[in-house]
């Protein structure tokens, strides 16, 4: 029996809080990877495992293909229909939950150690041996039709909608990995299967193990978890083009709050300047009552119960995002502050003062995330899936200690592009024009 | 509420069953102390809790326990508007604080080493709080901003408003936390400040300190920090209006165009969790699990979603975390071309069906099984686990409540879950509503 242990053992030194943590990397003989923290106190383990893909790899008119069959991993599989598979898993008081994202299928498992080789058992079965029994199928189509009619009257999703189809147009990221209706109501069990075999492959697998267990029976249980998924299924797609120029778009909707969201292009994880950016971000929105947006449009102004921004570096696309909600005889307003701040930030850069105080909060509140097992093996696999290796828990933080203002404030003047910012609100705005 | 007990230096006991470490004091200003340990990580939640919610506020100003919440962020004697935040963010910390119907409470999540800094702000605004007009103003539009975005932009959040202003006849549970949007328009300094001046002190307090710290350390800095309060002399006796028998069901029809998926509620008045007395609660835990917990296995999900297709969605649940009456919620959303009308028949049938049947012990074997295992998992959360007692103590509970409510789960009986159906489904105190987006779906 051939497996490969390296371990890692980590002591973070951070500013305020120290915290121990060991890692450590473990090969099945069947060649998958696994992270592994042993924490034996609670007799409980949790597991994580991601797909890297998720619903972008819907193929041409099956979109919402990947979306649909993540749901229906948990409706039946080998010899068990979907009441069977549940009655099953809740007298084992297991608990799995399965979900498609637009670049992940994301899966958590959480189960306890005096049963942990049942829990495990039909685990293997939802994964590799799932049914898709036309009655579940039918069944679980109609949920999700319900929620994409749900979705067309929320103000904040159709926000999102409309952003995403001006911005990546054809490209899967243009659309809702819900699918239509159209295109959800045509899909078939054999669009499920082959959903299943495209997308859940061995050359997309991530996997992450935390709680009552050692790296050891971790590297013994993952070839019987996982071995029997195909190697390779379709290719990613390509590269996300970005459409969406500076301006406003109104979508008219009958409702007292205007949601807003807004953005432009954003930074790749694997910039070089990403500390900068996050640190710039942080500083702009990110930073809760601190940041500046919360200061200005919430604080001194009253406009807002919350504003905030984000990177969203995406597999296929990078953006920087902001999102608003105020009244729709103030959201004008709030744009307009919201604007001004965006292009101080980019003029002028953050002061020194302000960067000591970021750096002083993310570098304390770094070592804070990890508290529990499941927050463990979360933050673990998410790692993995950037292709960090376990060391970074420990540098993380001499990255965000070693930017300088210039730097920071150079990205800040290459990252955000005020006129290239654009927000399309949904609801009844006054005193507000769209551009196109 | 707990008595409190004059002229007695210290109250100390630890439990330790196979529960968590869990340590109590009181102060002698009356203030509990609640301390649970848990040195997997170098983390500290220090919690304060104050026993007085949305359903204390007088008539006329609803809303005001939670803009005062909000209040509490501006300035005290010492320290600048924004700095309490400012300075537990600069300590890499985060903070935040949350208002219900039975408290108010104020949290602070960061290392353990900074425990004291957070005790010296959090006591320091307990009796120091320095508010002008301009903060007034200004925070009261933002809390108007915070019920545009979770209610009038919600038809969901807006029905709710309606259907629990019907269960509650008298009491105040049928008031919205965040308040009557034409009353939080007119809320004002006085307000606030006369709420402040009568309810945040010590003996009308509960700390919890959860995390890597050790309890008669906590216990000295609490000393120090909060011990030195006086206590509210002219705190009033906790004594809330009540619901009269209820004697007549009642139906409400909420129209919103911004409503896809129609759907229907049924909310009865519920035995709550009392000290001493939680086993009605426990066997109404059982209830919701049997009626509609899960939708592959309880009654609802197998008869409306499996053997039929009345139904896309179903439950049935019950948290009796209150200080007063608990609710007992139903949720049904029919499927297309199915009305409201024959999914609430459906619905009641198998009510009617299950009370008639016999309880399979099989499912009882299993959600007595995944009760215990939700304890275990429960331990990986410290701060759940901080917001556990805290909330108990708040609503009338104590610790041992807290520790022997796990055992009374496990030992609820088939009987036991009978004759509390029995007694809680009675349409006479129950909401029916239905959420459509034109009277034309109300059939």
């Amino acid at each position: 029996m051939r497996r490969l242990i390296i371990a890692f053992c980590l002591a973070f030194l951070g500013t305020t809080a120290q915290a121990e943590i060991d890692i450590k990397e473990v090969t099945s003989p069947g060649g998958i990877n696994a992270w592994v923290v042993e924490e034996p106190e609670i007799p409980f383990i949790a597991l994580e495992i991601r797909f890297r893909g998720g619903a972008a790899l819907d193929l041409p008119d099956k979109r919402g293909a990947i979306n649909l069959m993540t749901g229906l991993l948990e409706e039946g599989a080998g010899d068990m229909n979907a009441q069977e598979f549940q009655t099953a898993r809740e007298a084992l008081a297991a608990s799995y939950s399965f979900r498609a994202r637009d670049d992940t299928i994301a899966i958590s498992a959480r189960f306890l150690t005096e049963n942990k080789d049942e829990a495990l058992a039909l685990l293997r079965k939802a994964l590799v041996d799932p049914r898709f029994d036309q009655e579940a199928l039918d069944r679980v189509r109609a949920q999700v039709l319900s929620g994409i009619a749900s979705d067309a009257k929320d103000p904040g999703t159709i926000a999102g909608r409309v952003f995403d189809a001006a911005a990546f147009g054809d490209h899967p990221y243009g659309s809702s990995s819900d699918g239509t209706v159209e295109s959800v109501t045509a899909l078939t069990r054999q669009d499920m299967f082959a959903a299943h075999r495209n997308a859940m492959t061995r050359d997309r697998l991530y996997v992450s193990v935390v709680g009552d267990t050692t790296a050891e029976a971790v590297g013994g249980m993952l070839d019987d978890l996982l071995g029997a998924l195909p190697d390779t299924g379709v290719p990613s797609p390509p590269k996300a083009g970005f459409a969406l120029e500076g301006g406003i778009t109104v979508v008219d909707f009958d409702t007292p709050q205007s949601v807003a969201l807004f953005g432009h292009r954003g930074i790749k994880r694997d910039d070089p300047d990403f500390f900068a950016a996050y640190i710039v971000n942080h500083v702009l929105g990110a930073g809760g009552f601190e940041s500046r947006l919360m200061q200005e449009v919430r604080e001194e102004r009253g406009l807002t119960y919350g504003i905030s921004t984000f990177l969203m570096p995406m597999f296929h696309a990078e953006l920087m995002l902001g999102q608003v909600a105020s009244s729709n005889d103030t959201i004008a307003e709030a744009i307009d502050v919201t604007r001004n701040e965006w292009a101080r930030m980019a003029n002028e850069g953050m002061t020194a003062e302000e960067l000591a105080a970021a750096k002083t909060y993310l570098t304390g509140a770094y070592p804070l995330r990890f508290d529990g097992n499941a927050e463990i093996a979360k933050i673990m696999v998410g790692m993995q899936m950037v292709d960090l290796s376990p060391d970074y828990v420990v540098n993380r933080n001499d990255f965000i200690e070693a930017v300088t203002l210039q730097e920071a404030n150079r990205v800040a003047s290459e990252l955000m592009q005020p006129d290239d910012l654009h927000f399309v609100v949904v609801g009844k705005p006054e005193g507000l024009e769209g551009t196109q | 509420m707990k008595p409190i007990l004059a002229g007695l230096a210290l109250i100390a006991s630890t439990f330790s069953a196979q529960a968590e470490e869990v340590t109590t004091y009181m102060l002698d200003n009356g203030m509990e102390v609640v301390v649970i340990e848990d040195d997997r990580a170098p983390v500290v939640v220090h919690m304060l809790w104050y026993k007085i919610g949305s359903a204390d506020e007088p008539v006329g100003a609803s809303g005001v326990a939670h803009f005062l919440e909000h209040l509490l962020f501006k300035g005290t004697d010492v320290l600048e508007p924004g700095e309490f935040s400012a300075t537990v963010a600069a300590n890499g910390g985060s903070d935040n604080a949350f208002t219900s119907y039975d408290y108010t409470a104020y949290f602070q999540r960061v290392a353990a080493d900074r425990l004291e800094l957070m005790m010296q702000m959090e006591s320091n605004r307990m009796n120091n709080l320095v508010i002008t007009e301009a903060d007034v103003e200004t925070e009261r539009q933002v809390v108007l901003e915070e019920r545009n975005q979770r209610t009038e932009n919600s038809p969901g959040a807006l029905a709710r408003e309606q259907f629990r202003a019907a269960l509650f006849q008298n009491h105040r549970y049928g008031v919205p936390i965040i308040g009557w949007k034409h009353e939080m328009e007119q809320l004002d300094l006085a307000d606030a400040l006369s709420f402040y001046d009568l309810y945040y002190s010590p003996n009308n307090a509960v700390l919890v300190v959860a995390g890597d710290v050790v309890p008669t350390e906590v216990l000295a800095l609490a000393k120090t920090y909060y011990g030195v309060i006086p206590a509210e002399e002219n705190l009033p006796v906790r004594e809330r209006p009540q619901e009269p028998p209820q004697r007549a069901e009642r139906r409400i029809t909420y129209v919103d165009e911004r409503v896809s998926q129609p759907y229907l509620v049924r909310s009865y008045l519920a035995q709550e969790r009392d000290p001493g007395a939680q086993q009605e609660a426990a066997a109404l835990v059982y209830l919701a699990e049997l009626l509609g917990g899960s939708p592959f296995t309880s009654a609802l999900g197998q008869a409306l979603q499996f053997d039929t297709q009345t139904a896309i969605f179903t439950s049935a649940s019950y948290n009796g975390s209150t200080l007063d009456s608990a609710t007992f919620d139903f949720v049904v959303a029919p499927s297309e071309g199915v009305t409201l009308s024959q999914a609430e028949a459906a619905m009641d049938a198998e009510i009617a069906r299950f009370l008639d049947a016999p309880i399979d012990p099989a499912r009882m074997e299993s959600i007595r099984t995944q009760l215990r295992a939700s304890e275990i998992y429960a331990k990986d959360d410290t701060q759940g686990l901080a917001r556990r007692y805290g909330a108990a103590l708040t609503q009338s509970l104590t610790v041992e409540d807290v520790q022997a409510w796990p055992d009374i789960l496990q030992a609820v009986t088939p009987d036991d879950i009978k004759a509390v159906a029995a007694k809680t489904l009675n349409r006479d105190q129950s909401v029916t509503g239905w959420v459509v987006a034109s009277q034309e779906e109300a059939r």
